[in-house]
Formats: C-alpha cells, structure tokens, sequence
C-alpha cells in the first residue's frame, strides 16, 4: 500500500514537472532564428532538398559521426556478450517452414533490400536517409531468418562492410579538413543541380556509408541475438 | 475545445506515453516488461520533442513541389526537432538492443526473468 502510493506520488511528480510543457502551449506560428536560418539558406549552402539532411549529415555532422560510434558501441558489447562457438550449430527444435512464409521471403527479401538502398540513395531528396535505409535491409534480414533459422549469416561479412564504411566516413570528414572548408564539409564536391541525385555534394556519399554501416550494425545484432536462442 | 489542435493533442500523447513508461518501469516485475516500459518512455519524449518543433499549418522540412522554393522560411517546420529525433531513435534502438542482452544472459544465468530473484545489490 505504501509502495502503490510512493509510486503514485513520483506519477504524479513526473506529470507536474511535464505539464509546464503544455500549459499556455499554444503552437509555434514562426520558426525560430536558428531553424530559420537552415530553411532558407539550406538550400543554397548544402543543396539538400531534405532540410533534415542538411541538418543531420552537413551542419550538425559531428554529431552524426558521434551517433554512429555509438551504435557501433553498442553492437560490439551485444556480440562481445553473445559470442557463440564458431560450429554449434541451432539445437533448437525447429517446425518447417510453412509454404507460404518461404515462397513469400524468396521474393520479398531481395525487394525490401533494394528498396533500403533506395531509401539511403535519396537521402537528401526524399523522405528517408541513411538510418531509416540502413533499419529496413536489418528488417529484410530479420525476414530471411524467420524463414531459414538454420542459415548462418556471415560476421565476417558484416564485420568487413561495417569496417570500411566506418573509417570512410571518417575519411570524408578529414578530407573536407584537407581540401575544403573544414571536418564533413559538403562542399568537396561540387553541389550540382539541385533536386537531381548528383547533387548536395558529399551528402549522398557519406549516407551511403551511413547505411551500410547502420543496416551492417543492426543485421549483426539481429544475428547474436539469433545465434543465441538455442541457449536459453 | 477550440485550442485543442494538432500539436496539442502530441504533446499529450507524448506525455501519457511517458507517463505509461515510467509506471511501467516501477511497477513491473519482469525484466522484458521493464525494457517495454522503458521503450514507451523513449517514444513518448520523441513524440514531444516533434510536437514542439511543430509550426502551424506548414509542411515536412523537404522542398519539392508543395514548397516554394523563395519562401522556405514561411512554408516549412522545424528541421532540427526532427533531426535530434532522428539521432535519438538510433541510440535508443542500441540501448534497447544492450538491455535485451543483459536480459538475455542474466536469463541464461539464473532461468529467471523476476526481478525479486536478482537481489545481490539490495541490502
């Protein structure tokens, strides 16, 4: 009874320190100097026609590097804890897989692949980006294993492509320090025509890398967790 | 009624979402309860954060055909709520992903998912 209460009292504490938020909240009706600033000049400094972009890969870059490290943290301490011997095999008892799933994963797999890496390509034009494209080829991969539990996916493989693309994000970063204005700067490449997929310098380019290394993250993840189900 | 519009309404989603996930957090006994409430938690702050980047009656921050690209500044929302968003939905999927695994070992250790059985910190 006491403790029902105390948990009600720290309710209750949460939902007066939240309510400030929305008392006397009555919606912007402008946007502020800063947002204003990336809404108009976006365009022309970054030439990204997703705003968002602008803000996550060019004016706020570091921050994204730092977000991508931190995935990758965590990706490494989920395979560092679920490491599994290399050669058990699923002890699991396993039903087959029923037609329908089977048949419907052959042909879904590849499509949802693609249209992740559709999705991290018009990053800067389109709804999307690296990480949005990056968490649906994982979900295409969480599809594959659903259907065939017994495939090994390959770490090596995943460890590679994460790799790489990690450090050529860092590249592009220290490149733009070395031949153009400063850490991720976009403009090493030339901006182009803006709307077109050549275009926003290396925005396209570094979400590329983005993707790759979030979908890689993610699949290895999905796969120690996957791995270790015989276990339990 | 009159004021309640789009944004507000969020907000208090958000809010209740929050709400629901720290009541979880506290009340629950099992271990994959407690990551469920603390994903609730996550969310909830992320639908806030959006609802506060909100701008009346405006647009996605993405130029195409429904935007006038001479007037961006009057025509678009917020894009950077929606970039921290971005940001903190990627870390929280890594947090959510570390706590399963502890979940997971801690499971694989004991057999046990009740939180009343790991009392090796309680005094």
């Amino acid at each position: 009874m006491v403790k029902n209460s105390l948990i009600f009292i720290v309710l209750i504490g949460f939902a007066v320190l939240l309510a400030d938020l929305f008392v006397g909240f009555n919606g912007n009706t402008d946007l502020n100097t800063l947002a204003n600033h990336y809404a108009v000049s976006g365009p022309e400094e970054v030439g990204s026609a997703n705003l968002v972009t602008a803000v996550v890969i060019t004016y706020r870059g570091v921050d994204t590097l730092g977000e991508v490290t931190i995935l990758f943290l965590a990706a490494a301490i989920v395979s560092f804890l679920l490491k599994v011997e290399a050669g058990a095999s699923l002890n699991r008892k396993l039903r087959s897989t029923s037609e329908i799933l089977d048949t419907a994963s052959r042909i879904l797999v590849p499509v949802i692949f693609l249209f992740g890496i559709y999705v991290f390509i018009n990053g800067h034009l389109s709804p999307g980006g690296g990480f949005q494209g990056g968490a649906i080829i994982a979900s295409g991969l969480v599809l594959m294993l659903l259907a065939q539990p017994a495939k090994e996916v390959g770490h090596k493989l995943i460890t590679l492509v994460e790799s790489i693309s990690g450090i050529s994000f860092v590249l592009i970063g220290v490149a733009g320090v070395l031949f153009a204005a400063g850490f991720l700067d976009n403009k090493l490449l030339s901006l182009g025509k803006f709307g077109t997929i050549f275009s926003a310098g290396v925005i396209p380019i570094i979400y590329i890398f983005v993707g790759l290394k979030v979908g890689a993250e993610l699949s290895g993840i999905i796969t120690n967790l996957h791995e270790n189900q015989n276990e339990a | 009624m009159e004021n309640l519009n789009l944004e507000i309404i969020t907000l208090i989603t958000g809010v209740i979402l929050v709400l629901i996930g720290i009541w979880g957090l506290l009340t629950q006994k099992n271990l994959i309860k407690i990551v469920i409430g603390f994903t609730l938690f996550d969310t909830g702050i992320h639908i806030i954060m959006v609802s506060i980047g909100y701008v009346k009656n405006r647009t996605a921050p993405i130029i195409d055909q429904s935007v006038n690209i001479n007037d961006v500044g009057n025509s678009v929302v917020d894009p950077i709520p929606q970039a921290l968003v971005l940001t903190a939905i990627v870390i929280g999927l890594g947090v959510t992903a570390l706590m399963l695994t502890y979940v997971l070992k801690m499971y694989q250790k004991r057999k046990s998912l009740e939180i009343n059985n790991y009392n090796d910190l309680k005094w």
